[in-house]
């Protein structure tokens, strides 16, 4: 059963279509994000389901019923907004309180379904706390609370953790994954940030210029990209300018400024003599050449240390600088700038895309 | 759909008030203002339009040498209210501790709420003949007799330019406020002398409000109807007086009619002119407070 | 270091003492009106005759306190009323043309816009015979159309209503609109997300937070109500407000040690209402 359903649905403001034809489903119980850089349509496709804007074309399903003849205030998906949107002129039990007053529901009830669930979110006892006085990662939780004491059918949450520095906004992605599992609720989480939905995601939908690039779970997303939108903004990736010279067993041979490599060939477009991106993430790169695999020389340019992230960028012929794991838990290989180096790759490590026109 | 049609509907409930306002509180009492002007009686309850209200104000050089009067003593005193008013604007906003700033603001801001009236009376008791200021100097033998100090141009002045300078330091203050030190840091970085920051940075950056206080202060005081008749007396030849004079004393409604319009149409004149001349407009300007 | 102060000693010694001199400026005049109401003297001059309440609370002549001079407690009476009224018509008004400018398009808006501030640029003495006469044109066409004399149109306290609420509007509505403009329209809609219906959210949630916007504008209002004289000298019939109530005096009495303590009530009333406003604006800040 799916609590969400979204059947061609598209947004148009005048001239500008800001969501084209988007159809996707949510299972319930399921953390769903949608991901994609600002402006892709992402917030008009949440503001629509939340009853904010109307579709221009298209319908929105909650638990199999079409909503689009449902107001705003009386669709049971509940949201959590970007800067939060708890209301200063009340305190933390007025706030959570204030969907329960609406409904009309008696104040006992109220009183202990707001404590229950405190209890849940871990903050039991903070009912007359002013919203001010709460920390970034309460008031995160607040808001999460004030929906779903009203059990909605899905939880919809603009990035929220947009404003929180980084990293607060690390242990809140952990936070969010545990509270969705502990409330069993449909989550359908919007965000820009490729980490954040890579890591609370059961699904994720990559957005872009009003369209889906592709659905699917993040290991999908990351390890078989269906487009090269997806390639680049997913996962940190190389990417390589070329045309395609032959191609044999869905691998083609390109030709790019740095030498000929072998890349597998992703989308129906990709033939010969079509001009392709090559993509291949960076800790797909080693130092040596491996068997069967692509191999270019270059020169060490210098040393990135991020932990267990740390790279080496290698200035390969034409000039170009590749990113290249650096294996510091090995020591490092006593690498230091301006050494010659030979970094090689496994052959199906590396996709290519046709071009965008 | 609904939405559309209820938020057709909202609007026009919001319109209804502002209609009913600036159409029959505004537009419509200026207009009756501009006919009545334009009527001349030619006998009881006899009427014909014509511009001999007009004519007769022109003929007339006491009522226009009057409104000449206002007219300059309204300049002069808008441009001293900015000479007095910009130094402490400046002070407050930008010299001042941060603690003191809020209460010194304030204490320009007390004057502000205290009626025109008090305000006159409090000049009235300095300044006449048995008031404090002459009792002062009799005291301290600068003088032999009692002097009189009211009924002068300069203590008009004076007391206008006490009327309207919170109105000037008010919105000088403000964008005086908002404007960041590091401007001026910057330009003393690069070599700028303090004449050349104040001429080029603070004066630009204040426009805003220098022409804001500018217009209140000029509107207040050619408006303004106690300080010159309480301050100058009988000869302060103030052009509101006129106005008064024609409509509730002479029961003129006419020709008062006709002062009105001149006035409102002087002082329009004088507001478009400055905001013409300095690029500003009235809803950032005025509309900021 | 101030970069905006005068960087030699002598000149921000200068700069000091102007300062001081113009706070003795602002409060000359205040202090000599407020000072003689304590005087024991017929006149408000010099000598000091010592301190005395009789200004206030003598119920005889000579020295007839303000609290048992009938007339001028009827004037007081008169602006207590004028006052009350004007603000709250000018707050409600003030709201709606905030919520107009600020959540609706609509043509002509910036003209519109335009003519909103126009009141405050006009002359209050002009606002006031434009109001007369335009009043007395509609009731003299009411009269000679139905021969139905509409008194209300003639000098007195509607017409002084209207004149005052002619201006303070504009005020209330600039003062209201400039909270409005930033309210965070998201809260409206987390409300509405949350089961409310339209009313419901703006009695919850953006009523309360305009509050004390709405709170300073009726105050501000009320205060320049109070103290307003052109407008209000043009508009008046036989119940007349304390403002013109004490001109009167003036003018045919001559002043007397009983304007001052008038003069030291009003004083403190309104700089205890300004200050209860500023206290409540910052009450808000505060959470």
């Amino acid at each position: 059963m799916d609590d969400l359903q979204c059947d061609g649905l598209t947004k148009r403001f005048g001239n500008f279509t800001a969501v084209n034809d988007v159809s996707f489903a949510v299972p319930s119980g399921s953390f769903f994000s949608i991901l994609g850089p600002s402006g892709c349509g992402k917030t008009t496709l949440m503001r629509m389901i939340a009853g904010f804007e109307n579709p221009s074309k298209g319908d929105i399903k909650i638990k199999g019923n079409s909503v689009l003849a449902t107001p705003p205030n009386k669709r049971n998906v509940k949201m959590v907004f970007q800067h939060l949107a708890l209301f200063p002129m009340m305190n933390v039990g007025e706030n959570i309180a204030y969907g329960l007053r609406c409904r009309g529901e008696p104040k006992a009830d109220i009183a202990h379904k707001v404590a229950a669930v405190l209890e849940r979110i871990g903050l039991p006892g903070v009912e007359e706390k002013e919203v001010a006085q709460l920390s970034g990662g309460q008031k995160q939780r607040i808001a999460i609370a004030r929906c779903m004491v009203l059990e909605p059918d899905v939880l919809l949450l603009d990035e929220p953790l947009g404003a929180l520095d980084l990293k607060l906004r690390e242990r809140m992605k952990i936070e969010l994954k545990l509270l969705q599992h502990q409330f069993d609720t449909t989550f359908l989480y919007i965000t820009h940030d490729q980490s954040e939905a890579l890591v609370m995601s059961d699904n994720v939908a990559v957005m872009n210029a009003g369209r889906f690039e592709q659905i699917g779970t993040p290991q999908e997303l990351y390890h078989s990209p269906a487009s090269g939108f997806v390639a680049g903004f997913v996962g940190d990736t190389n990417r390589w300018k070329g045309r395609v010279v032959s191609i044999a067993d869905g691998a083609a041979k390109v030709q790019t400024a740095a030498g000929e490599i072998v890349a597998a060939a992703s989308g129906e477009d990709v033939a010969e003599g079509v001009e392709v991106d090559v993509f291949v993430r960076p800790e797909a790169i080693e130092l040596g050449v491996p068997e069967n695999g692509n191999s270019l020389r270059g020169k060490v340019d210098s040393l990135l240390f991020n932990g267990a992230n740390s790279r080496i960028l290698v200035r390969i012929a034409d000039g170009e600088l590749i990113e290249v794991n650096y294996p510091v838990m090995d020591g490092g290989g006593g690498l230091s700038a301006g050494d010659d180096v030979e970094i090689g790759w496994a052959r199906e490590r590396g996709r290519c895309f046709a071009a965008a026109r | 759909m609904f939405r559309s049609d209820a938020s057709k509907l909202s609007l026009i409930l919001l319109m209804t008030p502002f209609v009913l306002w600036i159409g029959l509180l505004i537009v419509l009492p200026q207009l009756g203002i501009g006919y009545i002007s334009l009527r001349e009686k030619v006998g009881p309850r006899e009427y014909e339009l014509g511009l001999a209200n007009y004519i007769d104000f022109i003929n007339e050089p006491i009522y226009w040498n009057t409104l000449l009067r206002t007219a300059w003593m309204s300049i002069l005193v808008t441009a001293l209210a900015l000479l007095v008013g910009f130094p402490v604007a400046y002070y407050i906003a930008k010299i001042a501790q941060q603690r003191s700033r809020a209460a010194l603001f304030l204490l320009c801001l007390i004057p502000l709420w205290v009626s025109d009236l008090v305000r006159a009376f409090g000049w009235i008791v300095l300044l006449r003949e048995t008031g404090v200021v002459s009792g002062m100097l009799q005291t301290a033998g600068l003088i032999s007799g009692p002097v009189e100090l009211l009924y002068n141009d300069v203590t008009v002045v004076i007391g206008l330019v006490y009327t309207v300078v919170l109105f000037m330091i008010v919105p000088l203050f403000s964008t005086l406020d908002g404007m960041d030190n590091s401007l001026l840091e910057a330009g003393y970085n690069l070599g700028g002398s303090r004449v050349t920051v104040f001429r080029r940075i603070v004066v630009p950056y204040a426009m805003p409000g220098i022409v804001a206080g500018c217009i209140i202060t000029f509107m207040l005081t050619a408006g303004s109807y106690l300080t010159p008749i309480l301050l100058g007396g009988k000869n302060s030849s103030w052009f509101t007086e006129q106005i008064y004079d024609q409509f509730i004393t002479r029961y003129n409604w006419e020709s008062g009619a006709t002062f009105g319009v001149l006035l409102l149409g002087f002082t329009s004149f004088v507001v478009w002119l400055g905001l013409r001349l300095t690029g500003q407009s009235l809803a950032n300007t005025v509309a900021k407070e | 270091m101030n970069v905006a102060a005068p960087q030699s000693p002598f000149l921000r010694w200068v700069y000091g003492g102007y300062m001081f001199a113009f706070f003795i400026y602002l409060a000359a005049p205040l202090t000599a009106a407020g000072v003689f109401a304590f005087n024991d003297s017929l006149f408000p001059s010099l000598p000091w005759n010592g301190f005395t309440l009789d200004w206030f609370f003598n119920d005889t002549e000579p020295k007839l306190g303000m609290f048992y001079d009938r007339r001028l407690l009827r004037g007081l009476e008169v602006s207590l009323y004028v006052g009350l009224i004007v603000s709250a018509l000018s707050v409600a008004a003030g709201t709606c043309n905030a919520f107009l400018f600020e959540r609706k398009e609509f043509p002509f808006k910036a003209a519109l816009h335009v003519l909103m501030i126009v009141p405050l640029v006009i002359p209050g003495v002009i606002l006031g015979i434009s109001i007369l006469v335009f009043a007395s044109i509609v009731a003299n066409g009411v009269e000679e159309t139905m021969s139905w004399d509409w008194d209300m149109l003639r000098p007195g306290l509607f017409l002084v209503i209207l004149g005052q609420f002619s201006f303070l509007t504009t005020i209330t509505s600039l003062v209201i609109a400039a909270r409005l403009r930033k309210f965070d329209i998201a809260l409206e809609e987390a409300a509405l997300n949350l089961g409310a219906t339209r009313v419901r959210v703006l009695a919850t949630v953006t009523l309360p937070y305009l509050a004390p916007a709405m709170f300073s504008a009726f105050v501000v209002a009320f205060l320049v109500s109070f103290e307003n004289f052109n407008t209000t000298l043009m508009l008046v019939g036989s119940d007349a407000p304390l403002t013109i109530t004490m001109y009167d005096r003036m003018v045919k009495v001559g002043s007397t040690p009983v304007l001052n303590a008038v003069s030291v009530f009003l004083m403190l009333g309104s700089g205890l209402l300004a200050l209860l406003s500023v206290v409540v604006q910052r009450e808000r800040k505060q959470p």
